[in-house]
């Protein structure tokens, strides 16, 4: 019995020790970032190459000397995709580590929740999930790197437009992420003459899709079928669509972020295209295109210290911490504000995503030339254009 | 027809893999009375432990085994470390305990293995096989072939052995089983592994068609366990029953009905049946001592 | 002491001088909000515990009548115009509805099965929610208007709050006020009947108690704190997403009830607290958060298998006995 009182105990001294550490730090010439992340959970695919790139490079910033020789500490918290959980860890960062800005918001969910302590507080929070109402309306302390899922759509259907397609199977995870997306594509799909002639969707978790994907194949008229969505599902459809021998083109999304789409559809992965930023094809770029010397540097940066393949949701997060660390430098000061507005004023800022131009009524300030039509081709990306 | 056909494969491999969880659930069961929602972790640990044991240069052959036993003393260790303690609990407290060790299984994983998704190469070249219009990978029967296997080795093991009737005496009353000499103890021990080489071998059989990560797991214990129950807790035709049953509502629900809505198809189903029949397709109805 | 202990009151009472004091010793609204989550979600658990503790049903879908209650504060006043407070009191009745429609064939069953109907029950409920997101906003979430209240306390009285502190107070009101009902539930005719019907279904059929009927009358109830309890979250939180009403939010909540104590009201909260302070606690260890988290949770309950408040009880009664 003792030895039962003595692990409580030992928990009681653990939690006293843990609450009295979340109150101490915080020295004179260290500036405080936060950042809340889905590194766990169903959307890890996104929070975990963001958490790392976030670490490695706030230790790397450091390391050269900090910003303005100030150093930088990253606050870091796990919220898996759990909402609430979220608005709680930004509330802590606000009241207790009293961060001067947030990089963090892996999907829009947990976005959404958190805005408003940020909003109430008066810290700029840099977003880094895909939905358009992030953005817009333009809310004053929040910003976002990722494209927004209607650009992809738009990229998606300009390609087909060129190639003469019109009748389209659609197949969307029900995640956020690619049930955003099918919506964003269904609204732009008239703009360029695209008739969605089959909607199908599948679980975030589902392991096969061929029973969906055979009433595509079934349908009349099918020309092209556009895959929205992330995570392991996209490569489940693509050797799915292989399985079943259909012989149109597949689309995939921005969604697909990573080399790890190839190995795992494997030979299936030949001839898909999708739209996506320049990073994935960071060594084919042409040795004169402005946005190489960025996105070689990351991905060597990365792959360097993790051993994984570089995906574009940790370019979000090196793109966020990038803008927010020159926004600071030139705002020549920790305030909350100071910072917001030179955020705001990001102008020719050259991020893993494409070239930042941010203004009062635009906290994206990309434009569809941010995206590459990439296709795959002897089991590695080319550029389609 | 083709179409018809498709679906059915697909279901059948689905529920081929449930058919297993719901079997590892049924054994622990029988056995211990614990309803293990772990048990989609040693699916997990199968699949991801032959993934990084390859990826070091071990032979695919060696692997496989080396997952399956690393999977085997999980599930001893699960049983002498975490069950065994509770002995006597309710129910519901060994319910939650088996959701702490998942819980602590996953993030065991994501230190030792890490949050990506992962393959494994199918084991007989991913050409499809064309039956009656309908293409099915190979790996497909391999995975069909596999549960066959195992459920008529278990079958066997049950009806053939001394230990595996040791193992049915015990789940039909363990105090008499205790009485005539059996080591009940050791039997709830063969259980756990047991469940965890099933479980194990799943993970491996499956992970080149459906891909594995530290995650996989939650899903199917949710699956296997509605599985395991549609079928009739405690009954191994019953769970290998009931675990296609809700593969195939799963495939057909999405082919012909609305993806939106096939787990939900799924579902509906179950409450249907149970609303018919309390106990499950096979299962016997109890009857409370007062 | 310990016959004052005893007392039916006694939890509503140590829960009013917890809730008042606890104030005076968080030192921001970071913490206020630890406790209203705290309160709110201790609402939800003894509801359930009800059920649990004392009718002895299992329910891994009590998230689903938590994201009614969730989604009716959100989607009514936003998509209908009803006035917030209405909107939640029309959650809470649809939850009883529903609860009252769905009880009656469901808890026919025992044991598992029960568990694995009410487990389908509450995965229908997050997949429609998930799925219409032309009414609920689906997987992205839903924002929530607030109910005005510190508006109007702002233009009635002149008195500026902050949200922490307000919904601090309103939370804390309900899980005085939900303890309350619950004891007084568990000590009437119908709570010994219950316990009854807990012991042995058959025997309490045998002492002439409509069993079937107690165990709705207790389903519907729980179903009803749990719609309440996902209002005030929503209210609180003004943005909810479908994960309120999943799976794994049902097992949380039931983790919570097990981890606390079966029918124990202040188990209820003590479970909750752990529950929503512990992740807090475990963020130092960054990567092993849940590793720990499970580690802690099987350790809980391999000790205090009783669950925290009756164990220690028994702890604190074995040793003055000794």
């Amino acid at each position: 019995m003792t030895l039962k009182l003595t692990n409580l105990l030992g928990a009681a001294a653990v939690s006293v020790a843990a609450l009295s550490m979340g109150a101490l730090a915080a020295s004179a010439d260290t500036i405080k970032i936060g950042t809340v992340l889905s590194a766990t959970g169903p959307a890890s695919f996104l929070g975990d190459p963001e958490m790392k790139t976030l670490e490695l490079y706030v230790k790397e910033i450091n390391a050269a000397g900090g910003v303005d020789g100030n150093e930088l500490e990253l606050v870091a918290y796990d919220s898996g995709v759990d909402a609430s959980k979220a608005r709680t860890f930004a509330t802590r960062l606000v009241e207790e580590d009293e961060v001067v800005a947030v990089v963090g918001g892996s999907t829009t969910g947990t976005t959404m929740a958190m805005i408003p302590v940020f909003e109430d507080a008066e810290i700029p929070f840099i977003s880094l999930a895909g939905a358009v109402v992030i953005i817009d309306p333009v809310k004053k302390w929040v910003f976002k790197t990722p494209h927004t899922d209607r650009m992809a759509c738009e990229k998606i259907f300009e390609d087909m437009q060129k190639r003469g397609i019109s009748k389209v199977g659609m197949i969307s995870g029900t995640g956020g992420f690619g049930k955003s997306m099918r919506d964003q594509c269904l609204d732009v799909a008239g703009n360029y003459d695209v008739e969605i002639i089959a909607d199908e969707t599948y679980g975030a978790k589902d392991s096969d899709m061929t029973p969906q994907l055979t009433n595509i194949k079934n349908t009349e008229g099918l020309e092209a079928v556009v895959n929205p969505g992330f995570g392991q599902g996209p490569a489940i459809v693509t050797r799915n669509y292989k399985q079943l021998g259909i012989d149109v083109p597949l689309y995939q999304s921005h969604g697909v972020a990573s080399k790890s789409f190839i190995e795992l559809a494997g030979d299936a992965a030949e001839g898909v295209r999708l739209p996506a930023a320049a990073l994935l094809v960071a060594d084919k770029l042409p040795d004169d295109d402005p946005q190489k010397s960025v996105v070689v540097g990351y991905k060597d940066k990365y792959e360097g210290a993790t051993g994984e393949p570089v995906s574009t949701f940790g370019g979000h997060a090196y793109d966020g911490l990038m803008m927010l660390v020159e926004a600071i430098k030139r705002a020549g000061s920790a305030d909350p504000a100071a910072i917001r507005d030179e955020i705001e004023k990001t102008s020719g800022f050259m991020g893993t995503a494409g070239v930042v131009n941010m203004s009062a009524d635009d906290h994206l300030g990309l434009d569809l030339t941010a995206f590459r039509m990439l296709e795959v081709k002897n089991g590695d990306w080319t550029i389609a254009e | 027809m083709a179409e018809f056909l498709q679906f059915a494969f697909s279901g059948l491999t689905v529920g081929a893999v449930y058919a297993l969880v719901a079997l590892g659930f049924t054994i622990i069961y029988n056995a211990s009375d614990v309803v293990n929602f772990a048990q989609g972790e040693f699916v997990m640990i199968g699949g991801m432990a032959t993934v990084f044991l390859t990826a070091l240069g071990v032979p695919i052959p060696l692997a496989v085994v080396l997952a399956i036993l690393g999977a085997v003393v999980v599930g001893l260790l699960l049983h002498r470390l975490a069950i065994e303690p509770a002995r006597g609990a309710s129910s519901v407290t060994l319910i939650i305990i088996t959701i702490g060790a998942s819980i602590f299984l996953r993030g065991l994983a994501q230190v030792v293995f890490d949050k990506q998704f992962h393959t494994l190469q199918p084991f007989s070249g991913d050409t499809p096989i064309v039956v009656g219009g309908a293409s099915i990978l190979p790996q497909s029967f391999w995975v069909m072939g596999g549960a066959v296997v195992i459920v008529v080795l278990l079958w066997a093991f049950f009806n053939h052995t001394l230990i595996g009737k040791a193992v049915l005496a015990t789940s039909a009353n363990r105090l008499a089983a205790k009485l005539v000499g059996i080591n009940t103890g050791m039997i709830m021990s063969l259980a756990f592994a047991l469940s965890a080489a099933i479980g194990a071998v799943a993970g491996v059989l499956v992970t080149p068609i459906t891909l594995t990560s530290y995650e996989v797991g939650t899903l199917l214990a949710l699956k296997g366990f509605a599985a395991a129950m549609l079928g009739g807790m405690g009954h191994p035709l019953g769970a290998v029953v009931g675990g296609l049953v809700v593969g195939l509502l799963e495939a057909f629900g999405a082919g012909y009905l609305s993806s939106d809505y096939k787990d939900a198809i799924a579902f509906v189903v179950i409450l249907i049946t149970l609303f018919v029949l309390p106990t499950g397709l096979f299962g016997r109805a109890s009857v409370e001592r007062v | 002491m310990s016959a004052l202990l005893n007392h039916r009151l006694a939890v509503p009472a140590v829960l009013i001088v917890l809730v008042a004091l606890l104030p005076l010793v968080l030192p921001s609204s970071f913490y206020l909000r630890i406790a209203t989550l705290v309160w709110i979600s201790a609402f939800a658990v003894i509801g359930l515990n009800l059920l649990m503790g004392y009718a002895g049903q299992v329910s891994l879908g009590h998230a689903g009548f938590f994201g009614i209650g969730a989604y009716a504060a959100a989607v009514l006043p936003a998509q209908l115009g009803v006035p917030g407070i209405f909107a939640v009191v029309i959650g809470a009745v649809a939850s009883a509805l529903i609860a009252y429609l769905v009880g009656r064939p469901i808890l026919r069953l025992k044991g598992h099965y029960l568990a694995v109907a009410t487990l389908g029950f509450g995965i229908l409920v997050a997949m429609v929610i998930n799925n219409e997101a032309w009414i609920t906003g689906g997987p992205d979430g839903i924002a929530v208007a607030s109910l005005g209240i510190k508006k109007l306390l702002k233009s009635a009285f002149g008195l500026k709050v902050k949200t922490a502190e307000l919904w601090y107070w309103i939370a804390g009101a309900m899980l005085v006020v939900g303890a309350w009902v619950a004891v007084n539930l568990v000590d009437s005719p119908t709570g010994r009947a219950l316990r009854a019907v807990h012991d042995s279904e058959i025997a309490a059929r045998v002492a002439g108690i409509d069993v079937a009927r107690m165990k709705l009358v207790v389903f519907v109830v729980s179903a009803v704190y749990a719609a309440l309890a996902g209002s005030a979250l929503a209210l609180f939180n003004g943005f909810i997403t479908p994960d309120t009403a999943g799976f794994l939010h049902s097992i949380e909540l039931v983790t919570m009830v097990v981890l606390g104590g079966m029918g124990s009201i202040l188990g209820s909260v003590v479970g909750a607290a752990v529950l929503v302070v512990l992740p807090q606690l475990l963020t130092m260890f960054h990567d092993y958060e849940h590793l720990l988290l499970g580690l802690l949770m099987m350790v809980f309950m391999i000790f205090l298998r009783a669950g925290i408040v009756p164990g220690l009880r028994a702890l604190v009664a074995g040793r003055g006995a000794a």
